[in-house]
């Protein structure tokens, strides 16, 4: 029945956020049937419905690979199961957002609309037969980066204060404190200035929200390995719906006891709470006590004493009802509903206390709803003895893998071939492609001549081959010529000489908004960016060639400011004998540094006949200059 | 001194030998040699032979090893004709330049090849030009191979050019400044049709190729080594 904690707790420490979800994954099908076709049968009382849930859960246990022995054995107590019952568990097991039945049936009945304002709370307790338990990172941002810090060995001591800062209206600020900082006195919302005024000695690192976001949504996968269905809930955190989990853990409070302590050992301090719907968790995570469980029958005595803003209003809402001299939940729930509907007919959900009041209190339905995750495209080849080269294996197992992709509607952007030495090395090579592909044919001809630089050793036995980049890619019907499309003719060109040579080498130019020369345009990874046309500068006229670095030459001439009449580039001297010019480009003041000066641009022709591009970088007599000097830009046709 | 303005055509060979206009309708393996690194006349002259590729909106793989890059610059489409799409491949040995090339040359969504390789490196002999000059010629696209501090040594490419820069014409509207290019373009080697020298100038097709320029524009008309091509020529 116990699952093998330890070894996904070990796991987690070195890479927390993969090893979860495919464990999770294995048992999430069964248990999901299991929950929707137990709804049906609820009618009977939640007594009923919880002796069926353990029931059923224990069979889930037993047993988790047929889904015709959980419907016998959820089907025990109630010896005539009605048709709803079974159709969830026909229903496809790919979708992996919750079951739809209970809360369509809920709506249906439709007993608490938000202007109906007949019913009282808790007649229909079916609605509230749900378990969500939400998880509230208390310090996520704070915690992530000292998770990375310490990865790198830079882990500051815990008395030292760290916060996190971004960018905001007057200058920096504070967005996350360590310990140490509000110890010192220092708190989010604050100007880093200020703070830094009151505690010199702080370490200001730039906030990461994106990566927070990103890391925010692994560890929602990687919490999968508690309950099939976890969803992000908010920036700092993650809501599940452990209806039928709990038993696996000991129970409800042993389950919270054990996701709290495993995510502490991931460093991340955490408030949890378990409640029969989201809002009523979610209230109880963050105001309520330390690992609150409220059962149907305590969740308004429970939330009662809570203020107005644990039912997830935004701060004008929150302030109004402070002024109505509604500063709890219970207060809220006294007054009338008709009063309230009246007042907040139009509002939306977040300004809304009724329509919240609501999902706290299960009349309005709020399902957890948990995305699918991310497939993951890996084949295989075991091998009966080590081999020295993989290149005979790899065809297989690039058919293998295009075949998985083709199935699931994907195409490969990166492609790894990891080998397995017997001395315990694993040492992988990667090509990444410019599109979506899944053709075997072309994934293989990226790794040739690559593999050689893998080190046998004394031989290998296992190599994988992953896609661990994927697009969505949709079957391509190929004209009649057999020809597809000319656009994946060069994607794939560019992957191979990507491959090869390194994506670096390979590049396309993309216009930029400059007038200076080398800054108008940049060349982008050809396989990140398609080539495309770039339209001509009317009438100027600009070289066939740039040099990268223009080069310093020695000028004589005749008048400061005009052309020079003879110059010396490259060891050999050039007489100039014709000029245009000249073409006066100015520094971008508002991204160049002060000491930028202007160019004068001449296009010549020297005594070889030779057309180029020259220019002078600032003018005669500009005071605190040094005189201005002579550069070679650029090759003329 | 008379002119013989020639209409550039697209057909690879001529009405005659002595009326060449060219383009690149049968593609194969050229070479084009320049002999000072400062010099844009070959790449000028390339692109007006590219005409037709531009503007069937295929983009030109274009390989530079890093000598040519550094010595000779990259290349800055601001200059260079409209609507070229380009992939520039940077190669650190001549033999991934080749590699890149032949690779260019297998691919239906190329329009043209273009490699620039500095220098006699030993990957660069009969059989790589064979290679290239039969792949170019299979697959029907043009692959152009520039030569800078080169020798012609032996070689299977089906053109071979030595190209240079000639003293420009006068701008009609300014004396001091140069006008419109010309370029000296000798072809020493071809298979398929004479070789010969002309001064080539940018036409509306492709590039010009004359015996005779007229040079009545202006008081220093640079008109001695067009009538020194023009005599070698003739």
């Amino acid at each position: 029945m116990k699952h093998d904690f330890t070894d996904q707790g070990r796991g987690a420490v070195i890479l927390p956020f993969t090893a979860g979800p495919a464990k999770a994954a294995q048992f999430s099908t069964p248990n999901f049937r299991m929950g929707a076709g137990l709804r049906p049968a609820a009618g009977a009382g939640l007594a009923q419905a919880q002796q069926m849930l353990d029931c059923a859960g224990m069979m889930f246990g037993n047993d988790t690979k047929t889904s015709q022995a959980v419907i016998t054995s959820a089907a025990c107590p109630n010896p005539a199961p009605n048709p709803a019952m079974t159709a969830p568990i026909i229903a496809p097991p790919t979708s992996a957002s919750r079951p739809g039945g209970p809360a369509q049936r809920i709506t249906q009945r439709g007993t608490a609309g938000p202007l109906d304002a007949g019913n009282g709370p808790a007649t229909d307790r079916d609605a509230l037969s749900r378990r969500i338990v939400s998880i509230h990172l208390t310090d996520f941002a704070i915690a992530r980066w000292l998770r990375w810090a310490a990865a790198r060995h830079d882990a500051l001591p815990d008395d030292l204060p760290v916060v996190l800062a971004a960018e905001g209206a007057h200058g920096p600020v504070v967005t996350a404190t360590n310990r140490a900082a509000t110890l010192a006195g220092l708190h989010i919302g604050a100007r880093v200035v200020d703070m830094r005024a009151l505690c010199p000695q702080v370490r200001v690192v730039r906030a990461d929200p994106d990566g927070d976001r990103a890391a925010l949504d692994k560890l929602m996968l990687w919490a999968r390995r508690w309950c099939p269905w976890t969803a992000v809930d908010g920036a700092d955190g993650i809501v599940m719906d452990t209806t039928g989990s709990d038993h696996l853990w000991g129970g409800e409070a042993a389950m919270l006891r054990e996701i709290e302590g495993t995510l502490g050992v991931l460093g991340f301090s955490t408030r949890l709470a378990m409640a029969p719907t989201h809002g009523a968790a979610w209230a109880l995570a963050r105001y309520g006590a330390v690992r609150a469980i409220a059962t149907p029958q305590t969740l308004d005595s429970q939330t009662a004493p809570l203020p107005a803003r644990a039912l997830r209003l935004d701060g004008d809402t929150v302030l109004l009802l402070q002024r109505l001299g509604l500063k709890s939940i219970g207060d809220l729930a006294a007054v009338p509903r008709a009063s309230l509907a009246r007042r907040f007919a139009t509002a939306a959900l977040t300004q809304n206390p009724l329509l919240r009041l609501d999902q706290l209190q299960g009349r309005q339905p709020e399902p957890v709803n948990a995305r699918t995750e991310p497939p993951r495209f890996a084949v295989q080849a075991r091998l009966p003895e080590p081999v020295q080269d993989p290149t005979p294996y790899l065809a297989e197992l690039c058919d293998a893998l295009c075949e998985t992709l083709a199935k699931a509607g994907h195409g490969a952007r990166k492609v790894t071939v990891t080998v397995y030495r017997t001395d315990g090395e694993v040492s992988h090579v990667t090509a990444a492609t410019a599109r979506a592909s899944r053709d075997p044919n072309h994934l293989r001809r990226l790794f040739d001549d690559r593999l050689d630089r893998i080190d046998p050793g004394f031989g290998f036995e296992l190599i994988t081959l992953e896609a661990d980049t994927t697009d969505p890619l949709q079957a391509v019907q190929s004209g009649l010529d057999g020809r597809t499309e000319d656009g994946a003719a060069l994607a794939q060109l560019v992957d191979r000489l990507s491959a090869r040579l390194g994506p670096g080498m390979v590049r396309t130019p993309s216009a930029r908004a400059s007038h200076i020369p080398e800054r108008s345009l940049t060349w982008m990874l050809a396989l990140a960016q398609a080539p495309g046309a770039r339209r001509k500068l009317g009438h100027i006229s600009r070289p066939l060639r740039l040099l990268d670095t223009p080069e310093e030459i020695h000028v004589l001439y005749a008048i400061p400011e005009g052309p020079p009449v003879q110059f010396r580039w490259r060891r050999v001297s050039h007489r100039i004998a014709h000029f245009h010019g000249p073409e006066r480009i100015a520094p971008e003041w508002w991204t160049d540094r002060a000491s930028a000066r202007l160019r004068d641009y001449y296009r010549i022709e020297d005594d070889t006949r030779r057309r180029l591009w020259i220019y002078r970088d600032g003018i005669y007599g500009e005071i605190y200059h040094l005189p201005p000097q002579w550069f070679m830009h650029g090759v003329f046709g | 001194m008379n002119s013989h303005p020639i209409p550039a055509s697209d057909a690879f060979a001529g009405p005659a030998p002595d009326q060449p206009s060219l383009s690149l309708a049968a593609p194969s393996l050229a070479e084009y040699f320049a002999d000072n690194a400062g010099d844009g006349a070959v790449t000028a002259f390339i692109f007006q032979q590219l005409h037709a590729v531009i503007a069937s909106g295929k983009p030109v793989l274009w390989v530079q090893d890093r000598m040519s890059q550094r010595e000779a610059g990259k290349p800055y489409p601001p200059g260079l004709p409209e609507d070229l799409k380009m992939i520039l491949v940077t190669v650190n040995r001549p033999v991934d330049a080749l590699w890149a090339m032949e690779e260019g040359l297998h691919s239906d969504a190329i329009g043209a090849v273009l490699g620039e390789v500095w220098g006699d490196p030993a990957a660069l002999d009969f059989t790589a030009t064979k290679r290239l000059a039969m792949r170019s010629e299979a697959r029907g696209i043009p692959a152009l191979l520039i030569r800078r501090a080169a020798h012609p040594n032996l070689s299977a490419a089906r053109q071979r050019w030595n190209i240079s820069s000639l003293p420009s014409r006068p701008d009609p509207d300014d004396d001091r400044a140069p006008g419109e290019p010309l370029w000296q373009a000798d072809l020493f080697r071809a298979r398929g049709r004479a070789p010969g020298q002309w001064v080539a100038g940018p036409g509306a097709q492709g590039a010009t190729l004359e015996h005779h320029v007229r040079m009545d524009l202006g008081p220093d008309a640079p008109g001695q080594d067009a009538d020194d091509a023009s005599r070698a020529a003739g």
